[in-house]
């Protein structure tokens, strides 16, 4: 493993986007849904509700590609998803994540 | 205070939201809705003879008018007949709203009778989806799926609503207001003026426009542009009448069945002006060699439409008919001689060839014939193969929102209770629906609902006793190995119509087609003319699958 973690090998083609979304069951099936019609696959999904629970934030780790300004967009057009950005594979989300998946 | 049931306030707020007519079937599911709906003296209820039938009424109405329209179904098979309906309306952008019973709430996920995950299963193919919790909730969720399905670029939405929320009563204090569009986008001025720019730059312009067209009402000014600037004009299937197919500007529809005038003028042009289209395979062929000369100005509602076929020089999100309302100021007054008179020049090199149009036993003819008995406030729907590209190619289509035709998915069925619906919506209009033997058959039963209604449209099939797109190809592609394309058996036409309580008549028995064909489409109600053609008779020119528009075969 040259001291490199399965994460780091990985990083320098990924992307991390953070979404905030209406928390509602169902709103998961949205967003993914767009990802697998096109065989996109998701690498990490990160979801936890925010503040009072009327609104969720997912977290999503997928490879960039260059699709991905298109799924973006994609994303936007979703009626219960409320803004959309995009991080760098280095985001400390999933980073920290990692320890539960040794 | 008024104490009603779920059923009762959606009914309650659909005569808010203005609706008129809704096309569905009752089932075990959605029982107490009908039994509401019963009582409402606004909403007039059309029996289709199965969930896609409703579905593609809604859709008839809804093209006709732009105005959301909705269809009705049961959980279960209900649901799932709809779903086709809904897939095509999300293709071609059209506003729906479907409204479905579910099974109740405590027996959601037991695999009850009738029991299907409709939410799950309408995520891909709607716009936004809702499975209701409660019968409060219906205040919230029916105005805004009306709001979401005609703003923006329009979709269907599809409200799941399990029967004891329909049966669940609770206070209403106060009414929302009916969902209303969200008002458009502001535009971008310097993105326009950009546009502006390349357009008086511009030596060889066309444009192009699609189904956005219409569904921003744009097309008056599109055509003031084209005008204006002397813009040779390409329309894609959805965008057939935005420009009157005679217009001196107009080179008809382009990609796989266009024209070789309109597909060679393409590829010389150096600046394609795109409204309301999104790059579609039938519609651009090989896209890396589709109009490889030009720059690209890319007008969409739809964000994600910009740069996802192609890359745009300039995008300008915006509604089609604003952001042209703006540019048009912005471009000079421009003859462009040499231009025109080079697109003149491919209309009379390569123009479409229409064999047998004078005579009214062969497919062009036929359409002609039909076109000359009717005026241009006629609506004309079909159902999808050949005949579909036949009238694309020949049917004089000039106005907005008379032509009726699944695009993008592509539906063979669309088109009988496509025609039904226009009728609901416009009782006085002549309503015509071109269509095969093969595609009639996939909604063969909403005859039924068409003699229930007494709808004034004339189903003009065109029968070669084939898939008749399929045995081209095969034809074509496939080394003449016809197979599974060809019917065996033939059905009487005339006596299945018959035997539904329509009129029909055969011209192919008839000893003065153009007369009996005359008698029939003057004569008020719904009937069926049939006539032959030869299953040898291709939808020419083609670009083969996968090909660039200039290599084109045949006409």
């Amino acid at each position: 493993m040259d001291g490199q973690s399965l994460f780091e090998q990985r990083t320098s083609a990924r992307t991390v986007l953070e979404l905030d979304v209406v928390n509602h069951p169902g709103v998961m099936s949205h967003v993914v849904g767009l990802f697998s019609r096109r065989a996109y696959n998701v690498e990490g999904i990160l979801c936890m509700p925010v503040g009072a629970g009327a609104t969720s934030r997912i977290w999503l780790l997928v490879n960039e590609d260059a699709r991905l300004a298109q799924m973006v967009k994609q994303l936007e057009k979703l009626e219960d998803v409320l803004s959309v950005r995009r991080h760098g594979a280095d985001h400390e989300v999933f980073e920290r994540l990692e320890e539960f998946f040794r | 205070m008024t104490i009603l049931s779920g059923a009762q306030l959606t009914v309650r707020l659909l005569e808010r939201q203005g609706v008129r007519v809704v096309a569905g079937i009752p089932g075990g599911a959605n029982l107490p809705i009908y039994d509401a709906l019963s009582k409402s003296a606004q909403i007039r209820h059309v029996l289709a003879r199965h969930e896609q039938g409703a579905g593609f009424i809604a859709q008839g109405m809804a093209r006709v008018t732009g105005v959301p329209a909705v269809c009705m179904a049961s959980s279960g098979p209900g649901a799932t007949n709809l779903l086709t309906a809904i897939a095509d309306a999300k293709l071609d952008s059209i506003p729906l709203v479907a409204i479905t019973g579910q099974v109740p709430r405590g027996m959601i996920g037991t695999d009850a009778f009738q029991e299907v995950d409709t939410y799950g299963l309408t995520i891909p193919i709607t716009k936004h989806n809702f499975l209701v919790d409660s019968a409060a909730e219906l205040l919230e969720v029916i105005p805004n799926a009306f709001r979401i399905a005609a703003s923006g670029r329009p979709g269907p939405v599809l409200i799941d609503i399990p029967k004891d929320v329909q049966t669940e009563s609770i206070d209403v204090n106060a009414w929302p207001e009916p969902g209303a569009p969200d008002p458009a986008p502001p535009v971008d001025i310097a993105l326009v003026q950009r546009a502006a720019d390349l357009i008086e730059a511009a030596e060889r312009p066309i444009l192009y426009l699609g189904g956005g067209i219409m569904h921003a009402g744009a097309s008056e000014t599109a055509s003031a542009l084209a005008e204006k600037s002397s813009l040779p004009t390409v329309m894609t299937l959805m965008a057939l009448g935005a420009l009157p197919v005679d217009h001196p500007l107009s080179l008809g529809m382009l990609g796989m069945h266009g024209a070789r005038c309109t597909n060679l003028a393409l590829d010389e042009c150096d600046l394609l002006i795109a409204v309301g289209a999104r790059f579609d395979d039938r519609a651009t062929g090989k896209v890396a060699a589709f109009c490889p000369h030009a720059k690209v100005i890319h007008i969409d509602i739809d964000s994600a439409e910009l740069n996802k076929i192609k890359t745009a020089h300039v995008g300008i999100r915006g509604d089609a008919a604003a952001v042209l309302q703006e540019l048009l100021p912005r471009v000079r007054g421009q003859d462009r001689d040499s231009w025109l008179a080079r697109v003149a020049e491919l209309k009379r090199m390569f123009p479409l060839v229409t064999p047998g149009i004078a005579d009214p036993r062969t497919h062009y003819g036929l359409i002609r014939a039909v076109a000359e008995n009717l005026d241009d406030e006629a609506i004309v729907t079909t159902d999808v193969g050949q005949h579909q590209m036949w009238v694309a190619q020949s049917y004089p289509l000039r106005r907005p929102r008379r032509w009726l035709t699944s695009g993008g998915l592509g539906t063979m069925g669309f088109g009988l209770p496509a025609a039904i619906g226009a009728a609901l919506a416009e009782p006085d209009a002549a309503v015509v629906c071109f269509s095969g033997d093969g595609s009639i058959l996939m909604n063969v039963q909403e005859l039924a609902t068409a003699a229930e209604e007494d709808v004034n449209i004339k189903v003009v099939l065109m029968n070669n006793n084939a898939l008749g797109l399929v045995h081209q190809q095969q034809t074509l592609f496939y080394g003449k190995r016809i197979y599974a394309s060809r019917f065996r058996a033939a059905p009487d036409f005339v006596r299945i119509a018959e035997g539904f309580g329509l009129r029909a008549v055969d011209l192919d028995t008839a000893e003065n087609p153009k007369e009996v064909l005359h008698q029939a489409l003057t004569t008020r109600g719904p009937c069926l003319i049939h006539a032959g053609i030869d299953v040898e008779d291709q939808v020419l020119p083609m670009v083969p699958p996968g090909a660039a528009n200039i290599e084109m075969i045949g006409g």
